[in-house]
């Protein structure tokens, strides 16, 4: 592959390759999402609190 | 290259540099400013300065040149400078430390770990580590752009030495972050548009495309020398021969040392700081990756291309023509690129100096400043005042550490800085974003039994400083204290990396959740 016959090598390059394909098509579905408010909880806080909570509850 | 040209050109690059600062300055009325660059950064200008103080000369220069010795096995620095240095950087750890940042209300990277998990001892040791340690790195870059620009213009190296650093000195004191960065964008533009450039002149003056160069790259193996095959050398289209002294090196130390400490390189994490939503951050993995795939992808094909070049020219591969690893690419570039292209070249290495450089004197002057003193002073105080008398004092240290320094640990320095930086912080950080059970006990723990043993595999285990320091040989009477393959090539962050990931996880699980605050965020 790319001339290349060391897998070592060209799976580097392919990986590389497909690393900036991944990062274009995300940068461009993405370009406009994405909230600027740092107060309100994202579902990733609340599962947080829940784990938390979890914790205080073994604990007790 | 014409004297008259090349001192218009710097000029022109001075004034633009000048202007930028200034501009950086006038915007920096609070501390958010100073240090957060205001925290509504644009995100073409936080990607490409995040991808331009990431890449410094030692990347062009130094593994340019190493790419040219061994070959093409760096392009999983590259992938990795991509992948984990941009993609997980910035959507696994950017995102969160952004929002959880805003809302600690937080400057620096220690002020993050401190208040993330209620602690201003995590605070003043992550400061002080990074006062400590930074210097070395800094200095190290300060060295390579005062050498290139002593042998650019001609000039005794001490005043060189000295013009650089004032150069610096002047727009991260005056701007702040924003001066840092605003200079960053333009200097990551300038980085960016000649390595286009280089990859095709490059392809263009050996006359063939990138597979057929790779093909004829493949048959030159034999034209390795015997020295270079002894320690594992299998041609430049191949990885070395697995498990001999320039894999480990390659592997451990290369590829994994930087490819992984750059997670937790406070300067880089700073970045995530200063931009308003994820919504920048989504857009900067874009810029950012395609910033890396033209820096790092292109000197690293280009170094390892030279040979076929060498060989058309000279009739020998690059080594041989260039006894000096470092001096490859600039001598490839003089024979190989049109006259105005050296110029052009030189600002792109002082480029890749300066953008590294000044996020490390911001980054040295506000742990000092706001993390040690200001945390540890009672009284209250101007914190600019703090921070800029801080970089001051930074700059000075790395410019005295300059002149006890070899040319040739450029490329070791950035090694070592990266590896100490990943084996203090990157279990803190890690589990200060995602492990809420994580305690303040355990993570400062992490953060000292990962330095400690950076330190002991620095001074005892890797052979390349534990030779140079002597301190192994002074106490247990030998260079190194285990001297069978891998131990002297392995990477110390291989090993102190492990341990502090094993006392955060132990303590952490050992402790009495009731009697120790946990992270805040």
């Amino acid at each position: 592959m790319f001339g290349i016959s060391d897998p070592g090598i060209y799976l580097a390059y392919l990986l590389v390759f497909l690393c900036v394909i991944f990062a274009v098509v995300y940068g461009i579905v993405n370009w406009n999402k994405g909230g600027t408010d740092n107060t309100l909880p994202l579902e990733e806080d609340i599962k947080w609190e829940e784990e938390e909570l979890k914790i205080k509850e073994d604990e007790a | 290259m014409n004297t008259f040209v090349l001192g218009l050109i710097v000029l022109a690059y001075l004034i633009s540099l000048t202007y930028l600062g200034f501009k950086g300055y006038r915007k920096s009325s609070t501390d958010k400013d100073y240090l957060l660059a205001g925290g509504e950064i644009h995100p073409f200008v936080m990607a490409i300065s995040y991808g331009a103080t990431f890449i410094s000369s030692s990347a062009i220069i130094g593994f340019g040149g190493v790419s040219a010795n061994f070959g093409m096995g760096l392009i999983w620095l590259t992938f990795l400078n991509m992948f984990v240095g941009v993609v997980v950087a910035f959507l696994f750890f950017g995102r969160k430390t952004r929002r959880i940042g805003h809302r600690l209300n937080a400057h620096t990277f220690p002020e993050f770990l401190g208040k993330s998990y209620n602690s201003k001892a995590i605070q003043v040791f992550a400061g002080a580590i990074i006062f400590i340690a930074m210097p070395l790195y800094a200095a190290v870059v300060l060295k390579g752009g005062a050498v290139f620009i002593e042998k650019i213009f001609e000039i005794d190296y001490n005043i060189a030495l000295l013009l650089f650093a004032l150069v610096i000195a002047a727009y991260v004191i005056a701007g702040g972050l924003r001066g840092v960065m605003y200079t960053d964008a333009l200097q990551g533009t300038i980085m960016f548009a000649s390595m286009i450039f280089l990859l095709i002149w490059t392809y263009k003056s050996i006359g063939m495309g990138f597979v057929e160069a790779n093909r004829h790259l493949s048959e030159m193996a034999s034209a390795v020398p015997d020295k270079l095959q002894a320690i594992g050398h299998m041609g430049w289209t191949a990885m070395p021969k697995s498990g001999s002294p320039w894999w480990y090196t390659l592997v451990t130390s290369l590829v994994l040392g930087v490819g992984i400490g750059v997670l937790a390189q406070p300067q880089l994490v700073v970045r995530f700081m200063t931009v308003k939503s994820t919504k920048e951050l989504n857009r900067a993995v874009l810029i950012g990756c395609v910033f890396i795939l033209a820096t790092t992808g292109i000197i690293f094909t280009v170094g390892a291309v030279s040979n076929i070049f060498f060989m058309q020219t000279e009739g020998q591969i690059a080594i041989n023509v260039v006894k000096d690893v470092d001096k490859i690419i600039p001598e490839y570039i003089k024979a190989s690129m049109p006259g105005w292209f050296s110029a052009v070249f030189m600002l792109t290495i002082l480029s890749a100096s300066m953008s590294t450089l000044s996020s490390q004197f911001h980054a040295m002057g506000t742990s000092i400043g706001r993390d040690v003193v200001s945390t540890l002073s009672k009284k209250q105080r101007n914190n600019t005042r703090i921070t800029r008398s801080g970089i001051a004092f930074a700059i000075i240290i790395s410019y005295v550490i300059c002149y006890t320094l070899s040319i040739g640990v450029i490329a070791r320095g950035t090694a070592i800085f990266f590896g100490i930086c990943a084996a203090t912080f990157l279990p803190a950080y890690f589990c200060s974003l995602y492990w809420k059970r994580t305690t303040a006990k355990a993570a400062l723990w992490s953060m000292i039994s990962g330095f400690a043993a950076s330190l002991f595999a620095l001074l005892f285990m890797h052979a390349k400083e534990s030779e140079a320091l002597g301190i192994s040989q002074l106490i247990f009477g030998k260079p190194v204290l285990f001297a069978k393959i891998p131990w002297p090539v392995l990477d110390p962050m291989i090993i102190s990396l492990p341990v502090s990931i094993i006392v955060i996880v132990a303590i952490t699980l050992l402790s009495n959740q009731k009697e120790i605050k946990t992270v805040s965020a």
